[in-house]
């Protein structure tokens, strides 16, 4: 070990084998996704379509919504595994109050998501116990409550086509959970790239106690980046509530908090915190569900394979991404 | 610290090592104490409680989570996590329902090997690939569900038995002893001794307290690191057995979750996440602690299953708060 860990430092910065080792890291998820995208686009039939590509980023969209707050919350050396349960929270929340109107229901929705968020962090940032322990318990308990919420989790049908165009409408021929979730991406880039609260987050994840010495309002940043994760993580609630037409407190976000640290992973940000990259993780999660899609129509012209190749073939995905990606000195 | 004064000026003093005492006698026995306090109040509460059905039952249902969460606090001791034992032993069961009718022994064996492999590439893949356990076992906990689906067709498997040897496993007993209760408690038994007496034991404590220091020392951290992941994968697949033994069925949808449990009841009983303190008792404790909290539940017969999802996720917070407070003190 200590000899290979000599040898990179030795290595001129110039020469070649450098230079493509450091294309892994920087660009190995934006290649496999351009290749996944190639290679299915002339052998699987009907792929390269234009409705398929609607399909798969619509279907990729409240991923990403989550996984967007997710690559915050990493981004500062932290977890955050509730954020399922915070969509079923927000779901059953809008779906028993709709009666107050439309744009109240999805406000109610959204603030007692955030507050959830908020909880977390302040769990986390007051009483530092591990990101992990604090939102596994929200997990836990947030499902139950949505369920209590939706009056036992029951499936709450509704209509109101206000709402349901969150889920189902088109601007022109885009569908409207794409627009939110590029409206999202984009705003998630703007915030770690060009504000403050960016730096603070990623200084905060790099060294937490350099960070505070420095001047960094580290409680406030923490509770505000949970805040945040919860928050969007409604907004995914809300997304697949009104494609769906009903609410589901048992289903809505089951398990999406595995996708969206995988698609994280998968992307470029790192776990130990410190490193962010917003379009890694937009990446990452096309990635992941390009192969679902691709598996669901039959790729490269073979039978449509089950569901559960597709996790197998994920797993491997995750795995040689992070393997890549490992730092080299680590 | 046995030898304070008496005299009545100093008790301040006095009182604040009593309390000091109290605060980490607390934090070391809380689990127990709360274990002991909860048992006295539901004998007293429920007549059901303290019959010997109810008692093997509490042990019998929470014998299979107790050997997943003793696997898991051997990985949690050196600072690790294992993300994988919920699909573990939905794999294990399914090869030991297939390989049934070919001896009950072949088929316990087969499907225990397999699994322990699953875990030492889990612990490969973490100690050569330096890939974090998160991630590590992110990974093979959805593939190896993708596996059990895959195989199966995602159906049930029945478990063909000519003799009742199979079944006897899950739910056969030796006088008043349920099989599983007894093969839990050897396992404790071992476990504890292996810890606590042997270099191995003291090994596992070195590489969680400081790993880098258990390097230094000339301590092979790496064969540490992958015997812990196989043997939590060998326990695991004990489980799975046990469970399919028990079903008479191997399901590829067992186990989900059961990570999640584990993770908690470790931590109830005062593992720390961190590494290096805790032990098998504990864990014990703290698998008893949530399973009697959950038979409470099933005794009081009017809590719903969504609110007992919320109380268990408020136990688990309050149970981690108070802990912290605890040993922030010292």
């Amino acid at each position: 070990m200590e000899t290979t860990a000599t040898v990179s430092t030795t290595r001129r910065s110039g020469n070649l084998t450098s230079r493509l080792g450091d294309f892994g890291p920087t660009y190995g998820a934006l290649f496999a996704l351009v290749l996944l995208v190639v290679a299915n686009a002339i052998f699987t039939p009907y792929f390269a379509t234009l409705s398929n590509l609607w399909n798969v980023l619509q279907l990729v969209s409240a991923t990403v919504l989550v996984a967007v707050g997710m690559t915050m919350v990493i981004a500062t050396g932290g977890i955050d595994l509730s954020v399922g349960s915070i969509m079923a929270i927000a779901s059953a929340a809008a779906a028993v109050s709709f009666g107050r109107g439309t744009a109240v229901a999805i406000l109610f929705a959204l603030l007692t998501a955030c507050a959830v968020g908020a909880f977390n962090g302040a769990l986390v940032s007051g009483f530092r116990i591990q990101p992990i322990i604090v939102t596994l318990a929200t997990l836990i308990t947030g499902r139950g409550a949505a369920q209590v919420i939706s009056n036992g989790g029951q499936l709450i049908p509704f209509s109101n086509p206000g709402f349901e165009y969150l889920g189902k409408g088109y601007i022109g021929p885009v569908p409207v959970p794409v627009v939110i979730m590029l409206a999202v991406v984009a705003a998630g880039i703007f915030i770690m790239r060009a504000t403050s609260f960016g730096r603070y987050v990623l200084a905060i994840g790099g060294n937490e106690a350099a960070a505070r010495l420095a001047g960094v309002k580290v409680h406030r940043t923490k509770i505000a980046v949970y805040a945040f994760s919860g928050l969007l993580a409604g907004l995914a609630g809300l997304v697949e509530t009104a494609r769906l037409g009903a609410s589901d407190a048992q289903k809505v976000g089951l398990y999406i908090e595995l996708d969206a640290i995988a698609a994280v992973v998968v992307g470029g940000t790192a776990l130990t915190g410190g490193r962010a990259t917003i379009v890694g993780t937009l990446i990452g999660a096309l990635i992941m569900q390009v192969i679902t899609t691709s598996f669901n129509m039959g790729p490269f012209g073979l039978n449509p394979l089950p569901y559960s190749w597709g996790l197998v073939f994920k797993a491997a995905i995750i795995l040689l991404a992070v393997y890549i990606q490992r730092p080299k000195l680590a | 610290m046995g030898q304070v004064t008496t005299v009545d000026d100093v008790g301040s003093t006095r009182g604040r090592v009593a309390r000091l005492k109290v605060a980490s006698f607390i934090q070391r026995q809380g689990a127990l104490v709360t274990l002991v306090l909860v048992c006295i109040f539901a004998a007293f509460r429920y007549e059901r409680f303290l019959t010997e059905f109810n008692i093997s039952n509490v042990l019998r249902q929470n014998s299979m989570l107790g050997l997943v969460a003793l696997g898991m606090t051997f990985v949690i001791l050196t600072g690790g996590i294992d993300l994988s034992v919920g699909s573990f032993v939905a794999v294990a069961g399914v090869i030991a329902a297939l390989l049934a009718n070919q001896g009950t022994v072949f088929a316990i064996t087969a499907a225990i090997a397999f699994t322990s492999v699953l875990g030492l590439v889990n612990g490969l893949v973490i100690a050569k690939a330096r890939i974090q356990p998160f991630i590590a076992t992110l990974a093979m906990m959805i593939a190896t569900r993708g596996l059990a689906l895959v195989y199966t067709g995602e159906q049930s498997v029945r478990a063909e038995t000519a003799t009742g040897s199979f079944s006897w496993l899950g739910r056969g007993a030796i006088g008043f002893l349920p099989v599983p209760v007894l093969i839990l408690i050897v396992a404790y038994i071992i476990a504890a001794v292996v810890l606590n007496r042997t270099r191995f034991g003291r090994h596992v404590y070195a590489v969680g307290d400081n790993e880098e220091a258990a390097r230094l020392m000339g301590l092979n951290v790496n064969r540490v690191t992958i015997r812990v992941y196989t043997l939590s994968g060998a326990l695991a697949g004990l489980a799975g057995v046990i469970l399919a033994s028990r079903l008479g069925t191997g399901q590829p949808v067992a186990g989900a979750g059961w990570e999640l449990d584990a993770i908690a009841a470790v931590v109830v009983g005062g593992t720390l996440l961190t590494g290096g303190q805790g032990g098998v008792g504990p864990t014990l404790v703290g698998v008893l602690l949530l399973g009697v909290i959950f038979n409470l539940f099933n005794l009081e017969g009017t809590i719903s299953p969504w609110w007992q999802l919320v109380l268990r996720g408020l136990i688990l917070l309050v149970v981690v708060i108070i802990q912290n407070r605890l040993s922030a003190r010292k």
